[in-house]
């Protein structure tokens, strides 16, 4: 036992001094959210430095008025369409908009030429220009006084409760916390290809270094492929729990530094003039608003944070294991190609049932099956979990993941103390079996 | 005590057998000799032996004590297929070495540097193996393999890849932990190091043991009569007809050295005898066959049976 422990040890600190292993642990934190800021970034200024499109409009219908922006420049045109096509194909203009003679009330065959197919954004935009061209029209003609339709207008936030016998209603975060749990299964998800790849890569290292017959002299395999794979597993925890901190760090300072000295000046400005008060008031009676502060203090961080790790160390060692497997079975990781696809191919699937089923409907049956499934549960679980699971899904789903690892290290395990000592075999399918049904 | 005791093992892979009812008794502190060609099972039964790997049926025994856990620590092992992390460093993956090996990691420390000042590698002690030359890197697995004083040191191919100057170092070495009370298993192809090394030797083929015993009681039962006599003056048929000339070289000078074998009925002194009449002789020595040659005649035997 205390020889697992050796190897772990070593797996462990081999890995954490690499060089490499310090600048990810140290740049991935500072790097990610400085990628997604900076590619927001990016987005808003390309939007704000956009030129406006300019249009030929061909308005027969001389009621509709379109009024130009910051967005898109209308050029009335006058001749036939055939006229205007030609003149269009010649000038730089982004498009054509033809409207002919329409009724409002039935508005069809406006038609917008283009020399290249315009993105759904901008069909969209150049809708909702009609539309509210239209709609203007529309207002007149039924004698609406615009005033009206405003104090129309009302904001109402569906308040979501879960209903319960246990506990008093709480508020069942449909939005922050789902998206902690997207994150979470998104991180599993990613966690699972960067570790167990590793894994993989230490087999096969090992195994062309020709240390492993040394080492299963005074190990048995199993254990030293278990070995390895909880050292590379702690040094995953020990990754996730520094960017957690790491990050926590930042999200705590960026916090203070931008809530912190608004608040203050807030109450200050409620307290020299009168109107901010109102303001003030308004922003803390807007129900968006409330409700996100609510859903923030909501959220069950604890039972996240368990549930995350427990599927972490779950689904790794279920992957981890079988990716040990196939590095054992190798000499290159080219020739690990074809054993990938079926690893990989559960990883997505729960990536793309989290993303697709989950978001639609958590408590749907599809969730709820590939939420028990142990080869996609933790990825599919960790989407789950902020829209509230019943207790025993989760014990369900938990019972069943640990049957699957173990099952999974027994299998890989048989595969791989002989795979281990084979070189220059050429493995498939069928040579795997074998080495199944091998007698030790 | 025999140091190790192998009684009827077996083992088949698959379709293919590997091992069939070998039995062997190895001394204790000797150098025994593992010979056979390739895919004999040699390999086979040394993992069998260092417990990677399990027979089928029969048994091995450590000193009387059927193979065990235990054993591990009294065990040294170099395989044929050996390496290093080849990140890690030198004095790291030693004690490492030493600890699988149920050394403490104390002592593990105290033996690693030891031996490597006796190999006058101490200054390579922090670097890392990948840096290392190979004859270098070499050492090392030796160290790792005799690092916890092992009571049975198995060698597998020890030399294969040295340097002659480091082949004669670890040579030295084995011979030195011999004399202070190991045994030695050795297996290789090269023929020279088994004559000049082993006290026993035992011969795989095919899965088959089909010699074993002590070195020089096996050469002397290959004896086959036949004697390598260096002359003055060509024989020219004048031997009797007991006494079959294999061959004769035209050495210088009238000068000849001629191969002869006789019958079961005469010994040595009658080929004298008979030769004195007919020549001047210089040299006479029986010719005991080298055990490159047991081993060739053997193999090849074994196939045409």
């Amino acid at each position: 036992m205390n020889k697992i422990f050796l190897i772990i040890q070593r797996e462990f600190i081999s890995r954490v001094k690499k060089k490499s292993f310090l600048i990810a642990t140290l740049l991935v934190p500072i790097l990610f959210p400085a990628i997604i800021g900076g590619l927001g970034y990016f987005f808003v200024k390309e939007k704000e430095n956009a030129s406006a499109k300019t249009l030929m409009v061909l308005n027969e219908s001389q009621s509709i008025q379109l009024t130009s922006n910051d967005n898109y420049v209308f050029t009335p045109v006058t001749g036939t369409l055939d006229q205007v096509t030609t003149a269009f194909q010649e000038s730089e203009d982004f498009g054509l908009l033809y409207i002919p003679e329409i009724d409002i009330e039935n508005p069809q065959g406006i038609v917008l030429y283009t020399k290249t197919t315009p993105g759904p954004s901008v069909v969209n935009s150049i809708e909702r220009e009609l539309e509210g061209s239209v709609k203007d029209l529309k207002l007149l003609k039924y004698n609406i006084d615009p005033e009206t339709l405003t104090k129309l207008n009302t904001s109402i936030s569906l308040d979501t409760r879960i209903s319960s016998a246990e506990e008093s209603d709480k508020s069942s975060n449909s939005g922050i916390a789902s998206t902690i749990g997207y994150v979470t299964g998104f991180l599993i998800y990613l966690f699972l290809f960067i570790y167990g790849g590793q894994v993989m890569q230490g087999v096969i290292e090992e195994k062309n270094s020709k240390i492993v017959e040394v080492i299963v002299s005074t190990v048995k395999p199993f254990h030293f492929m278990l070995g390895k794979v909880i050292g590379v597993a702690s040094v995953g925890l020990v990754q996730i729990l520094i960017w957690v901190t790491i990050m926590g760090g930042i999200y705590a300072g960026a916090a203070s530094y931008f809530v912190g000295p608004t608040t203050t000046t807030n109450i200050e400005q409620v307290a020299q003039e009168g109107e901010v008060v109102q303001v003030q008031s308004g922003l803390e009676n807007n129900p968006k608003i409330k409700k996100a502060l609510d859903e923030i203090q909501n959220i069950p961080i604890v039972s996240i944070i368990f549930t995350f790790i427990f599927y972490f160390i779950g689904g790794y060692l279920l992957y981890g294991a079988l990716f040990a497997a196939v590095g054992s079975a190798v000499d290159t990781p080219a020739d690990a190609q074809q054993f990938m696809l079926p690893i990989m191919l559960p990883i997505i699937i729960g990536f793309f049932g989290m993303s697709m089923f989950v978001f639609d409907d958590p408590n749907g049956s599809m969730s709820f099956w590939l939420s028990m499934i142990p080869f996609t549960s933790p990825i599919v679980m960790m989407g789950r979990i902020g829209f509230g699971v019943p207790l025993w899904e989760i014990l369900l789903s938990m019972t069943l993941l640990v049957g699957g690892f173990i099952f999974t290290i027994w299998l890989a395990g048989r595969i791989y103390r002989v795979g281990i000592l084979m070189h220059g075999t050429k493995v498939n399918y069928k040579v795997l079996a074998k080495w199944f049904m091998m007698k030790n | 005590m025999e140091a190790l005791e192998v009684k009827n093992i077996s083992k088949q892979y698959a379709e293919h057998v590997a091992l069939s009812n070998v039995s062997l008794t190895i001394p204790e502190k000797s150098i025994y000799g593992l010979l056979g060609p390739n895919g004999a099972g040699k390999t086979t039964l040394i993992r069998i032996i260092n417990q990677i790997i399990n027979a089928d049926s029969g048994e091995v025994y450590i000193k009387g004590e059927p193979l065990n856990q235990s054993h591990i620590s009294v065990i040294g092992y170099l395989p044929e297929e050996r390496g290093l992390y080849k990140k890690m460093k030198v004095g790291e993956q030693l004690v490492f070495l030493g600890q699988l090996r149920d050394l403490t990691r104390k002592d593990a420390i105290i033996k690693s540097k030891e031996w490597c000042k006796k190999l006058d590698i101490m200054e390579w002690w922090d670097k890392k193996v990948e840096d290392l030359s190979k004859g270098m890197a070499q050492k090392i697995q030796f160290i790792s393999t005799v690092l916890n004083e092992p009571k049975l040191i198995i060698l597998d191919e020890p030399f294969s890849g040295f340097d002659p100057i480091n082949a004669n170092l670890i040579k030295d070495e084995i011979l030195e932990l011999r004399d202070k009370g190991s045994t030695i298993i050795f297996s290789t192809h090269r023929m020279e190091s088994v004559e000049e090394l082993c006290d026993s030797i035992a011969l795989i083929n095919k899965s088959k043991l089909i010699l074993e015993g002590n070195k020089q009681e096996i050469k002397n039962s290959f004896r086959n009569h036949t004697y390598i006599v260096t002359h003055k003056g060509a024989l020219n048929g004048s031997l009797a007809s007991d006494f079959s000339l294999l061959g004769t070289t035209d050495l210088a000078d009238d000068l000849f050295e001629s191969t002869i074998r006789t019958t079961d009925k005469y010994g040595p002194n009658d080929l004298l005898k008979n030769l004195i009449d007919h020549t001047e002789i210089n040299t006479f020595t029986e010719k005991i066959p080298t055990i490159n040659e047991i081993f060739i005649s053997k193999v090849k035997g074994g196939d045409s049976e």
